[in-house]
């Protein structure tokens, strides 16, 4: 691009322009979370005055005292189901769905269109929840297990097997599977030790949107776990503001509000399920766009 | 071979066992033992050169396809049935259109159709524009700097799950300690959970705010791929920015737009679940303008426990989606047969 000093009058205004246009779009997209932020972290009975605000009127930290000192047994188990459910599906995910997208990108793979159709068929069509909710419960018994986090939907879908396959035809040339080949690799050596340690940033991208998936996912939960030993933090969160809007409705809030988690502490739970995404995240933005690009990331 | 036989028989000998324990049991061991059959097979065909390796790599993932998505498939002719979980699904009587006419005689069935493709469509519209219109904006910035930070604030919201989108949509709107109702309505008494005047603009608003990231950075990617000799060529003609906006970049982003727009179009029978059961808070008073298919099927499932409602909702969703889909497909394979799917 041109050096600042080449610039033009026209080109000095419309970078200010777009300038204005940005800084617009970027705050409409953070002061949410600056409220959220900061409603949080502000007294309770200040709150129900002034409501939540974007610059506390008056902080204070007791929501996160009451959720981690006091009360700290079920958030901690929540945050723990959350990490295991995470860690454990994303790296099943990782393990099952590159094989099949690897082995249909092969060429030399009898087979490959007829899976890629069977793979490309799951994108086109579905059952609908109640076929697939009456499956999961009376088939495989899954409700309250925290399987019911990890198998249904979220281990893989279409669309990660149809960007992964397109990744490994455009980007592993066929002579280098032949010369591994010649050297008496087996087809599972070749996999292990030529593929994926080339494949390294495919799998950064694809981890990362089932990893999300998997920590972002409440839908599961409100569907298979009734239990709330087996809440994770999300769907802790689903089920607390579930209850806060019967209160709502009702009308008379004061009444009822005394069992309920008191207004900032609410907030604060949130927080806790957004904090350790927004901080992993300029870690993983490179592969995030990335994963956009491909198309792969949901909107 | 001799192993499969005897492990046929001992799978006989389990099933009548497993009559009497929990039926996810005698599932689970059916399963195990036909496991054992299939894996002996499996090697004897390998030895025999039928199977390759390959055909055992695509093995666990085909596995999961089939369970996950095409079990629930052969499942939609419950839609037929008239569910009665005391004598389970299969011996549950047919009752055959049943379902279908309770749906389309009552007046939901036309309300969630007429929500769902007016949202979406307000969605496509909306969300199009602005994230084309910001997408311009981040080509066009010439600060990597910048660009970064903005492209990093406009993408957070598409990090977060629907769960906690409703938390700040309630620090925005909750009739207690809302930012809205305490800061412009504090005189007055407002709900804005019972009022549904309000939600089709929040609701647009929301998802809007939550897809600009993702519309924007593919518009972004589109625009920097246009060649930069275009540009130039025009200036030397004498066109000014606004003129190139309009004659070089809207034109040259025309295959990216015809692209999203069909693939939303094919989508348009589909809802966010998150979006419209979480934002609202699955609000009674607002089911009128909040209620789209996936959710009803949902409420019809598992809170009012109409599962022919619910089922033949669901049908009616999967069938008009996967028309659609092949419709729109085919429509795009015959502008522009690079772009089809299939």
């Amino acid at each position: 691009m041109e050096s600042k000093g080449l610039m033009t009058k026209a080109d000095k205004a419309e970078q200010v322009i777009v300038h204005i246009v940005l800084i617009f779009f970027s705050l409409c997209a953070i002061l949410p979370f600056v409220l959220l932020i900061s409603g949080s972290m502000t007294d309770d009975s200040t709150l129900t005055i002034t409501g939540y605000k974007f610059w506390s009127p008056k902080w204070s930290f007791y929501a996160y005292e009451y959720l981690f000192v006091s009360n700290g047994e079920n958030i901690l188990r929540a945050i723990g189901i959350s990490v295991f459910i995470t860690v454990f599906g994303t790296g099943l995910s990782l393990l099952i769905a590159p094989m099949l997208a690897y082995a249909l990108s092969r060429r030399d793979y009898n087979r490959a269109k007829i899976l890629s159709f069977y793979v490309i068929f799951t994108i086109l069509f579905n059952g609908g929840i109640v076929p697939a909710y009456m499956m999961w419960n009376n088939l495989f018994g899954i409700k309250n297990t925290i399987w019911a986090l990890i198998f249904p939907n979220l281990v893989m879908n279409g669309f990660i097997i149809t960007i992964m396959k397109n990744y490994f035809s455009q980007n592993i040339h066929p002579a280098l599977i032949e010369a591994a080949k010649i050297d008496g690799a087996s087809e599972l050596m070749i996999y292990f030790r030529v593929i994926l340690p080339l494949s390294q940033p495919i799998l950064a991208t694809i981890g990362l949107m089932v990893g999300l998936g998997y920590w972002n996912d409440w839908v599961n939960g409100l569907y298979y776990i009734t239990d709330n030993k087996l809440y994770s933090l999300q769907v802790m969160l689903n089920s607390i503001l579930m209850n806060a809007q019967a209160l709502l409705t009702m009308g008379n809030a004061s009444s009822v509000s005394m069992k309920l988690p008191s207004i900032s502490i609410r907030m604060a739970i949130a927080v806790v399920g957004t904090v350790p995404i927004i901080i992993l995240y300029p870690f993983f933005q490179k592969y995030f766009i990335k994963g956009i690009a491909l198309g792969g990331v949901k909107e | 071979m001799a192993f499969a036989v005897l492990s046929a028989t001992q799978m006989a000998n389990i099933m009548q066992g497993a009559k009497k324990v929990e039926p996810a049991f005698g599932v689970t061991a059916i399963a195990l033992l036909g496991l054992l059959i299939i894996i002996r097979a499996a090697h004897i065909l390998y030895r025999n050169r039928v199977l390759n390796a390959l055909d055992f790599m695509i093995l666990p993932g085909a596995l999961y396809l089939l369970i996950n998505n095409y079990f629930p498939m052969f499942g939609l002719f419950i839609a037929f049935k008239n569910i009665d979980y005391r004598i389970g699904i299969l011996r549950s009587p047919w009752c055959g259109f049943d379902n279908f006419k309770f749906l389309f005689r009552s007046v939901d069935a036309w309300l969630i159709t007429k929500n769902t493709i007016l949202y979406n469509t307000a969605f496509i519209l909306v969300g199009n524009i602005i994230g084309i219109a910001v997408g311009i904006c981040l080509a066009t910035m010439l600060s990597k700097k910048f660009l970064k930070v903005y492209q990093t604030s406009i993408l957070l919201p598409q990090l977060i799950s629907y769960v906690i989108v409703a938390y700040i949509a309630l620090a925005f709107l909750s009739n207690e300690a809302g930012f809205i109702t305490k800061t412009f309505f504090s005189d007055k008494v407002v709900n804005f959970y019972t009022n549904k005047n309000f939600w089709p603009y929040f609701l647009v608003a929301v998802n809007t705010w939550k897809g600009l990231g993702y519309s924007s950075i593919i518009y972004m990617s589109s625009i920097i791929s246009i060649d930069k000799n275009l540009y130039e060529a025009s200036s030397l003609d004498g066109a000014n920015k606004i003129q190139q906006l309009f004659h070089v970049t809207l034109p040259m982003l025309k295959s990216t737009i015809i692209t999203l727009l069909i693939m939303q179009v094919g989508r348009i029978f589909y809802s966010d679940f998150g979006l419209f059961y979480q934002v609202p808070m699955n609000s009674g008073m607002l089911f009128e303008v909040t209620q789209t298919i996936d959710t009803y099927v949902y409420r019809m499932l598992t809170q009012l426990n109409r599962v022919g409602m619910a089922s033949a909702a669901g049908f009616y969703q999967s069938i008009v989606g996967l028309i659609m889909v092949l419709g729109v497909n085919w429509i795009v394979r015959k502008l522009d047969p690079d772009n089809a799917m299939f």
